[in-house]
């Protein structure tokens, strides 16, 4: 039992992904599922009728840009990371981070909104399930800025650089989902609200 | 890129060089990283579990097979449950069938199955050091054993378990009014589920991750066992499906505890309305079904790749149908996730959907069809060796069969609306995917003993087992089926009120009795499983003479399973009784070069490119040897 096992891997594996990378690739499918399943109800419940109407805050718009607008400011780290750029990673990471903070500070505000409309989080399911929706997707927000706060700390510790970037890309991917899938479900509350 | 992979192997066999020396009995034993052992964990944490929701089963079995009976000997353990009458409390006899469903369901053959069986065999039989995460796997395991203790512990509070069956439908379930179950005991199953929830899927996403990404060299998808193909379509069905599950349960929690009318309307208690409106409770079932049906295929489709592993070894001959196997294994898990309203026929459903999902329910019958067909053409004409393992894949078949085929009367929704809820649709699923898990499980622990504890579990015994538990499953769940079309109703405390009730007293009766000795047999198990672990034979190391990798790795793997190389793969692993070769198996790790008296012409083609292989084995060796020196 105690014999020493030399680790010693074989040449390339069958298919070369870093298996952290796949395995937020599969998280990202279990979010995808959890979304799909609250939006699907969010339809089904729709058609049994006995609906509340009501406008959507316009605050979601200035959120929905502000989110594409870390998106992009994050690209910009990613590609300054490639580079070796370290100033331009820092500068961008807070970017990234300060835009993550300031939508989930809008998505607050989008609360009191609602909450001026009469809308609140106990009622109509109308309104409850667009509580969920924010809250939850609020709350992977929040995941994800942590993650964003983890890689500028490693930047700060020179572990960010274009010969280390597993961390970096996993991070980019995970925002730029986050960002995707708020559009997401912005673009159905439009449609169907 | 090549940069960044040395600095994590590196980084790796660090990690390793530390475990080996601080190795003490928590790191080892409690929070272990290797995967063989967080499979044990499952295995034992699983068995526990099967003997808590069996005891269940037997509690409520007396009360239908002997609703008379003075229960007052029970209550140094029930309490409070017996009524001073000395009968058992209804309401705790609900609690005892959703206790005994959730627990079956999710913590035996769920975790229990898949948590073992994934975990001890994915990196074994794929050539892969351990998991693609360790720390995740000891997380996944942690995880289940919270949510277990969580559940545990709302057996003995004064409210009860949980107890609106095993579905959790709201109002039921929402309204802590309704039943003393829906009160603290719902919460804790909620509680528990969402840690079970989390410990699945982080299970789950390992169990794909490893087999796609740290396969050995030679191994392709075309050259996996279907043990592995089970695990890895299981675990893709549990990804997507747990998360819905996930979705219900959080809105159920808003309902229950915020006040929120996600399932809530119009609901009147003592004359006056709730607040509520606007709910949906069959919202909640689409939700549950979305998860619930998969599910099914969760529990039964490991079995089914054991299965399929042990009918060709102790058969001696290749699996018949092995794309077939494949592909109807992808249908199955395909259709899973079409068929939930199969479950809701009498809900209100439109009647127009109800035969869309009665459709593609009947279809599932195909790809079961092939798979049954596939194991019979495996034994046809084998060199059958009946291990206990293998006596236990049979009987899967077997129940897969009789219980396959009363799903076919239950997939419709017009006999369904005489079928629904009955005794018929309770035999139907324990024999399908009940009893049929339930041996697929058993046949996976006798037939991987050897690898998991180095010796052998006593075969004597192990028939004794098989014979009652076999016998003992269709003398319990046969007669239900007469008791079903009947028209008994399922979750019923008694039926003493109806008149044509009594005729079936005495099968319910016979029933009870089946039960409880078919439950005994299950000591003889228990017994042997930890007798043999400490005083059984030392098995040789590969008793079954058998194709996979596992059994190229020595007798007690240590924390990497292989010391030295990982061995590279060359064949699939069903080449049994090959005409002309030496032997009657030959393992993957042979190559087809070293075989040529057996090696069919296409397979010759393919020794110019396994050249290459070698060649390259040959030339990490020499590296090897020269970084020693």
């Amino acid at each position: 039992m105690e014999e020493k096992y030399a680790y010693i891997e074989g040449a390339e594996q069958p298919i070369a992904m870093h298996p952290k990378k796949f395995a937020l690739w599969l998280f990202i499918v279990t979010v995808v599922m959890i979304f799909a399943s609250l939006t699907s109800a969010y339809i089904v419940r729709q058609s049994e009728g006995n609906w509340l109407e009501f406008d959507l805050p316009d605050i979601f718009w200035y959120n929905s840009a502000i989110i594409i607008l870390s998106s992009i400011t994050l690209h910009w780290a990613y590609m300054a990371a490639k580079k070796d750029d370290l100033s331009k990673i820092r500068l961008g990471m807070i970017l990234t981070s300060i835009l993550g903070v300031a939508f989930l500070i809008g998505q607050w505000y989008s609360w009191a909104a609602l909450v001026d409309r009469d809308v609140f989080f106990v009622g109509n399911p109308a309104g409850s399930f667009l509580y969920v929706f924010t809250g939850l997707h609020g709350l992977h927000l929040v995941s994800g800025v942590i993650f964003l706060i983890i890689v500028l700390i490693s930047s700060f510790r020179y572990q960010v650089h274009s010969k280390n970037m597993h961390t970096m890309e996993m991070c980019v991917t995970y925002w730029h989902f986050l960002g995707g899938l708020w559009l997401y479900l912005f673009m159905f509350l439009l449609l169907n609200h | 890129m090549a940069t960044a992979h040395t600095a994590t192997h590196n980084e790796a066999s660090h990690d390793h060089h530390d475990h080996e020396h601080h190795e003490n009995f928590i790191t080892k034993y409690i929070f272990s990283q290797d995967h063989k052992m967080i499979g044990k964990q499952f295995l034992i944490t699983g068995m526990f579990w099967a003997i808590i929701g069996g005891l269940l089963s037997l509690i409520f079995r007396l009360q239908l097979g002997f609703p008379d009976m003075d229960l007052e000997w029970l209550r140094p353990i029930l309490r409070g449950w017996i009524t001073p009458d000395g009968r058992l409390d209804p309401e705790f006899y609900l609690a005892l069938v959703t206790m005994h469903g959730t627990i079956m369901v999710f913590f035996v053959l769920t975790a229990g199955l898949s948590g073992t069986f994934s975990n001890f065999l994915i990196p074994l039989q794929i050539g892969a050091r351990d998991m693609a995460s360790g720390f995740m796997n000891m997380l996944s395991y942690w995880f289940f054993f919270l949510s277990g203790l969580i559940m545990f512990i709302s057996l003995f509070i004064e409210t009860g378990p949980a107890s609106g069956g095993w579905v959790v439908y709201p109002p039921l379930s929402a309204l802590e009014q309704a039943m003393p179950g829906s009160g603290l005991g719902m919460t804790l199953w909620l509680i528990a589920m969402t840690f079970f929830i989390a410990s699945s899927l982080l299970g789950g996403i390992n169990y794909i991750t490893t087999v796609i990404n740290l396969r050995t060299k030679g191994m392709s998808f075309s050259k996996l066992p279907l043990t592995i193909w089970a695990f890895f379509l299981t675990a893709v069905i549990g990804l997507l499906s747990f998360p819905v599950l996930f979705s219900a349960a959080l809105l159920l929690v808003f309902d229950r505890s915020f006040g929120t009318s996600f399932y809530l309307s119009d609901i009147y208690i003592g004359g006056e309305a709730l607040p509520n409106t606007g709910g949906s409770p069959v919202l909640y079932q689409h939700l549950f079904w979305f998860l619930g049906h998969p599910e099914v295929y969760i529990v039964l489709l490991p079995a089914l790749g054991i299965t399929s592993e042990v009918i060709a070894t102790n058969s001696r001959k290749p699996i018949f149908g092995y794309k077939a196997m494949i592909i109807s294994m992808l249908g199955i898990t395909i259709l899973s996730f079409v068929v939930w309203a199969h479950h809701m026929f009498v809900s209100g459903l439109n009647p127009f959907l109800g035969s869309i999902f009665m459709f593609l329910t009947l279809i599932i019958a195909i790809p079961s069809a092939v798979k049954v067909f596939n194991y019979l053409t495996t034994l046809w004409r084998g060199n059958l060796i009946f291990t206990p393992g293998m006596l236990f894949s049979i009987g899967l078949v077997s129940f897969f069969i009789s219980g396959g085929l009363t799903g076919i009367f239950l997939g419709n929704s017009a006999i369904d609306i005489q079928l629904h809820d009955t005794y018929f649709v309770v035999a139907h699923f324990h024999l399908v995917m009940g009893s049929a898990s339930f041996f697929g499980l058993m046949a996976g622990v006798y037939h991987w003993f050897p690898k998991m504890f180095g010796r052998m579990m006593d075969a004597r015994l192990g028939y004794v087992h098989f014979w009652l538990t076999f016998i003992g499953v269709y003398l319990v769940f046969f007669p239900m089926h007469y008791i079903g079309i009947a028209g008994f109703p399922r979750r019923y405390y008694s039926w003493t009120g109806f008149e044509f009730s009594n005729m079936y007293t005495d099968l319910n009766m016979f029933v009870s009795v089946a039960a409880i000795i078919t439950f005994g047999a299950q000591l003889i198990f228990l017994f042997n499983f930890f007798y043999s672990m400490y005083k059984g034979r030392v098995a040789s190391l590969n008793p079954w003479r058998s194709n996979t990798l596992e059994w190229t790795t020595p007798l007690h793997p240590g924390h990497g399973n292989w010391p030295g190389e990982i061995p590279a793969v060359y064949r699939w692993p069903y080449d049994y009784s090959k005409p002309g070769a030496k032997d009657d198996f030959i393992p993957q790790t042979v190559p087809l070069s070293a075989t040529p008296e057996s090696n069919l012409p296409h397979e010759q083609e393919l020794v110019k490119l396994e050249k290459e292989i070698i060649a390259d084995e040959e030339a990490v060796l020499v590296a090897d040897e020269s970084k020693e020196s």
